[in-house]
């Protein structure tokens, strides 16, 4: 229930659309009704008239009502599509504040892919929210009473009967089926993600199954899940079946009692004859506005379990805050780090212990390790990502600083950097919003990347693709550079700037970033030794504790991890 | 839209189709005979003045016709539910057998892979094909035809109202059918836009956040969405219209025929009767064509996921060669004799150059032999070759005296330990995932291969051991972890001749010291065939054959190559 209102409330600032969409909801469906009832009643009538007078008005609104329904629909679908696109867009830009101050410390796990396809497939689910699930229980609600008043004029009697009728369809049958969906859905997701992981893997994994001769195996593997879900489905396809021939039954059944009833009433001369046709086909009608709500009301149900999972995510409180009074951005780059203690989760085993080291301005200073040493988490604290104590920048504790304050005084170049669906030139530009063409190409030039985007076709206004895959990994990389560049902090961080290139693309790539450190402090989280001969120093860290620091030569010279590694790097072949 | 192809497919199910469409059909009886005692109530009670008394046998008759036709409706749908299930399995095991017939040059390969993919997941398309589009068309066809019938002895003008409108439907329909499937496209196409849009940004966070750009994009996603309204509504104004023209065509032809039979009625001219069953029948005979284009969208997309099955369904499977299954002791020829690749060459469809041209070298009984070059030299092919997924355009691969392509495939594979440098991962238990090497094998079996492989002590760091899930739906295992599960596998297998593609090495020391233990014990008294990527495997090879653009440049051990001073040994030195 909270849930659903929650849910409610991203219509609630767009409630003239809602009523506006409902109005003409109920509109076209009465128009139906109307239709139908005028017609039978100018039949009738038409059938012991002495003249055209007698009809009346009826042949008019006959061919109004013929006429107003497509109308009344065509407005309908206009007014709740454009609707559905403001909630949509108000439900994304809800999402998005909400979670903006979560990244990424509350949205990385082991499986944060699949988190972030989730909530993309939870927020469309919740797209078609009003259209296909609210405003059609509103609808219903409005015909049915206008139903009731309708025939109730008639007689009490025949405005109960369509009543509890239009009910036991609209509500009744709607039960039924979230009851049957409750216990069988969760069965019918289940076996059919065991058939499709099953497919899936006979495709992908076919070598593999081909290599052990296992096949015919996996054929049968796939025929018995096969048949597991075709049980599922069947059981719902006859629950579903009785579900349509329920519809139909209370339909004709509802429509059988409105006549009976009705009868007795013409005999008796309480009704006027012409009236009988009117009600059997005007209830008749009116069933079209409840007949759906069973489909409605199981969207209904994975609406909600949508919605339950992106508040879930919402409603977490931020790893990482900003203070209530924070201290102005700090006035220098003097970055220290003094026994810095941290783990992810206060349960896990420390990603660091025990790690210190100074950056004053200009320093160059290496971290580097084998993979699942804790590096990268370095990086994700200096950014604030996530926070610990012991990070000191102008001698004052990051913590005590804003966010954007401390990020300013860092350039960021990670191994995995993203790169917008858009052109080469915007994702620059969100690294300075306001910088000029001559800003950017100097940046791009220094990043070695100008000459390239000048050969592409569209220069600067080239667009990445996905994810930047219409670059190569070096390409991306030298993007990335460029932004660093651009946003120009004191101190740079590169982590792992060279991980899945290939030999030639890293080395030109390691030359280009010493070219411009030369003038800059830097913090350079690397496994791969190549160019660390300029650092000066060079912290080996392994389970989270540093277990080396020097110079290259000094390391080198050192039996350890250092030349362990060093020998290691020597002898790959390609 | 009514493709032959696809109701072959339901020939297994034909008790249960003609079920389907009998019990439809008979529904649509039963709408029109309720239509027609329900006039005849109508007609007593209100013109020839009779009480209910008088007309209770015609009201059982109401009730009787309303509860056969709910029965009917429950059973066509059921029926139908059949049909669409059998012949979903029997597609879905056709298809899979096919792609296994094809290979893993079809379903690995980047173009075709995907098409396999999709098609094995479009077969659940076809639910709603047959278990509703079909039926509809069936109603669609028959109802309006009858009521026609039916309609036209009794009122020669309201039949050609009908039938003057009825084929306007249809053609609608198909207006709204395209013009729909435009929009549907387009709508879908505008929702795709707006998530990746949404998505890209939320994947990028991160890099906002270091950017300090993160706030500012609530505003733009919120821009987006509104531009993408405007566009689409714009569209929509129009491709509404054909659902309006259709919604009017039938309500207006409705009251079109109240009209004129309320006239005709009036001037005495036709008999309350006949007119109020026409106007009572009027919904009814638009109504499964309407439904018809409500479902036609789901027939649409049965058919296409059809087309692309029966795309892959059609293509040919490469026959095996004559196997000669004579009673060669086979297993001896394969520990004790060479295997010789003789002037093989090798072109993967729509490729211009050759992956392998007129290779040839020989792989020692008893010792190891090491591939080396760059990537895309057609060391995978080789070992594609070799475990026979695909089979030399020219030249010829020989097992001593045997040719490779008479030995019966299924036996020749039990014979080769395959290890790839990242194994797949199904989606099931550690163990099930292990079992594929020997399905026998006990659980002191698989823990003894994961010893061997440096596997163990992850196994029993996990709560659930070897039961743990992995795969899409589990546990994700790193590289170093998949890499071990391929040892693991070939540790079980236990076969003769070793196929090994090295992983590239790490730089975690420890970690690389045991995984070249387990593969130097794994190696062991083994025929092996290895794709080299570590100095020390070069060193110890028997052999090294250095590929270069699908051609032999290099024979030779580590020393004689270097001494010769080629292109083996600027790759050494480049290194």
């Amino acid at each position: 229930m909270r849930t659903l209102s929650r849910l409610f409330s991203f219509l609630f600032p767009f409630w003239p659309q809602v009523l506006l969409s409902v109005l003409l909801g109920a509109l076209t469906i009465g128009s139906s009704i109307a239709l139908m009832s005028t017609s039978a009643w100018l039949i009738s009538t038409a059938a012991i008239a002495l003249s055209v007078a007698d009809l009346g008005v009826s042949v008019v609104s006959t061919r109004l009502f013929g006429v107003s329904r497509a109308v009344f629909r065509y407005a309908e679908r206009l007014v709740s599509h454009s609707l559905t696109f403001r909630i949509l867009a108000r439900l994304r830009v809800w999402f998005y504040q909400a979670i903006e101050p979560l990244a990424p410390a509350r949205l990385v796990s082991a499986r944060s892919g699949d988190l972030l396809s989730r909530v993309i497939a939870d927020v469309e689910t919740l797209d078609n929210l009003f259209v296909r699930v609210l405003a059609p229980p509103m609808v219903a609600v409005v015909i049915v009473l206008g139903m009731a008043v309708f025939m109730g004029r008639f007689d009490f009697l025949l405005g109960l009967v369509i009543t509890l009728f239009l009910l036991a369809v609209g509500a009744g049958l709607t039960a039924f089926s979230l009851l049957l969906n409750r216990r069988l859905g969760k069965q019918l997701v289940e076996t059919r993600s065991i058939l499709r992981a099953d497919l899936v893997d006979s495709v992908q994994g076919l070598p593999d199954l081909m290599a052990f001769g296992q096949e015919t195996a996996w054929l049968e593997r796939i025929k018995q899940s096969g048949r597991v879900f075709s049980a599922v489905q069947t059981r719902m396809a006859q629950l579903n079946g009785l579900q349509s021939g329920l519809n139909s039954l209370l339909t004709g059944l509802g429509v059988w009692l409105m006549l009976f009833f009705a009868i007795p009433l013409v005999s008796t001369g309480k009704i006027d004859g012409v009236y009988l046709a009117v009600i059997v086909l005007g209830s008749l009608a009116s069933f079209e506005a409840v007949q759906n709500l069973p489909q409605a009301a199981q969207l209904l149900e994975a609406n909600l379990q949508s919605a339950r999972r992106l508040f879930e995510i919402a409603d977490q409180s931020p790893a990482v805050t900003d203070p209530a009074e924070p201290l102005p951005q700090p006035a220098s780059a003097d970055l220290r780090v003094s026994q810095l203690h941290f783990s992810y989760e206060v349960h896990l085993p420390p990603v660091l212990s025990d790690l210190s080291f100074d950056l004053p301005p200009g320093k160059k200073l290496a971290i580097v390790g084998p993979s699942g040493a804790g590096k990268s988490t370095i990086a994700s604290l200096l950014m604030r990502f996530w926070d610990a104590e012991g990070i000191f920048l102008d001698g004052k504790d990051v913590r005590a600083y804003r966010q954007v304050d401390v990020r300013r005084m860092f350039s960021l170049v990670s191994q995995n950097t993203y790169l917008f669906n858009a052109t080469l030139r915007e994702n620059l530009l969100l690294a300075r919003p306001w910088a000029s063409q001559e800003e950017i190409e100097s940046a791009c030039q220094t990043a070695q990347l100008h000459r390239f985007i000048l050969s592409l076709p569209h220069g600067y206004e080239t667009m990445v693709g996905e994810r930047g895959l219409q670059l190569s990994g070096g390409e991306r990389q030298r993007v990335a550079i460029a932004r660093a560049l651009l946003k120009n902090a004191p101190i740079f961080i590169f982590d792992e700037p060279t991980a899945n290139l290939d030999a030639v693309t890293e080395r030109n790539l390691v030359e280009t970033l010493q070219a411009i450190i030369a003038t800059r402090s830097v913090v350079w989280i690397t496994h791969r030794l190549i160019g660390l001969e300029a650092m000066d120093e060079i912290l080996v860290l392994d389970s989270g504790r540093i277990v080396q620091r020097g110079t290259q030569a000094e390391l080198l010279a050192q039996e350890g991890l250092y030349r362990k590694m060093w020998d290691l790097q020597n002898r790959a072949l390609l | 839209m009514f493709s032959r192809r696809l109701l072959a497919l339901a020939r297994s199910s034909q008790l249960a189709l003609v079920l389907t469409i009998v019990l439809g059909f008979l529904g649509g009886l039963l709408t029109i005979l309720q239509a027609w005692v329900l006039a005849r109530i109508i007609t007593e009670v209100f013109l020839n003045g009779l009480a209910r008394d008088a007309v209770l046998g015609l009201l059982a008759a109401l009730l009787g016709v309303v509860v056969l036709k709910a029965g009917a409706v429950w059973g066509s749908e059921v029926s139908a539910n059949v049909v669409a299930q059998r012949v979903k399995s029997d597609l879905r095991e056709r298809l899979v057998t096919h792609l296994t017939a094809l290979g893993p040059a079809y379903t690995q390969s980047e173009r075709t892979g995907e098409l396999a993919l999709s098609a094995v997941e479009g077969v659940e398309n076809l639910e709603s094909y047959f278990s509703q589009y079909l039926p509809q068309l069936v109603l669609a066809a028959s109802i309006p035809l009858s009521v026609l019938l039916l309609v036209f002895p009794l009122d020669p003008l309201s039949g050609l109202v009908f039938a003057l409108t009825a084929p306007l439907v249809p053609f609608f329909m198909i207006l709204i059918g395209r013009s729909g499937e435009a929009l549907t496209s387009r709508q879908f196409e505008t929702l795709r836009h707006l998530s990746a849009h949404f998505y890209d940004v939320l994947q990028g966070l991160t890099t906002l956040k270091a950017l300090n750009q993160s706030r500012s994009q609530a505003g733009v996603i919120g821009e987006v969405a509104e531009r993408y309204r405007d566009v689409t509504m714009q569209v929509l104004r129009i491709t509404f219209l054909s659902a309006l023209a259709l919604e009017f065509l039938t309500t207006i032809s409705t009251a079109i025929i109240a009209v004129e039979i309320g006239f005709r009625l009036l001037y005495r001219n036709m008999e309350f009767l006949p007119a109020f069953f026409i106007l009572v029948l009027a919904p009814d005979f638009y109504l499964p064509l309407r439904l018809l284009g409500l479902r036609f969208h789901a027939g649409m997309s049965g058919v296409s996921a059809a087309k692309r099955i029966f795309e892959i369904l059609d293509l040919p499977v490469r026959q095996p060669p004559g196997v000669v299954r004579e009673q060669y002791d086979v297993r001896r020829l394969i520990t004790f004799e060479e295997i010789s690749f003789q002037a093989v060459s090798f072109t993967y469809p729509d490729r211009s150059t050759p992956a392998l041209e007129d290779v040839t070298f020989s792989i020692l009984p008893g010792k190891t032999t090491a591939l080396v070059g760059a990537s895309g030299a057609g060391k995978t092919t080789i070992a594609n070759l070799l475990m026979r997924f695909i089979e030399p355009q020219s030249g010829m691969i020989q097992v001593g005296t045997l040719a490779l392509s008479h030995i019966p495939v299924e036996f020749w594979r039990t014979q080769i330990g395959w290890v790839p440098q990242t194994p797949y991962l199904f989606s099931d238990t550690i163990a099930a995932n292990l079992r594929l090497a020997k399905p026998d094998a006990t659980e002191s079996d698989l823990l003894c291969a994961c010893e061997r492989a440096g596997l163990l002590d992850f196994i029993q760091s996990l709560p659930e051991g070897l039961q743990t899930q992995i795969g899409e739906r589990g546990a994700r295992l790193s590289g170093g972890q998949a890499q071990r599960l391929a040892l693991a596998r070939a540790f079980l297998k236990d076969a003769p001749f070793l196929l090994l593609d090295e992983p590239t090495s790490s730089l975690d020391p420890a970690l690389e010291a045991a995984l070249q233990a387990s593969v130097q014990q794994l190696m062991q008294g083994r025929t092996v065939l290895v794709i080299a990527h570590r100095l020390a495997t070069v060193y110890q090879a028997d052999q090294i054959v250095v590929l270069d653009s699908g051609k032999v440049v290099e024979k030779g051990t580590h020393e004689e190559l270097r001494v010769a001073n080629g292109f083996y040994a600027r790759l050494i030195r480049n290194a």
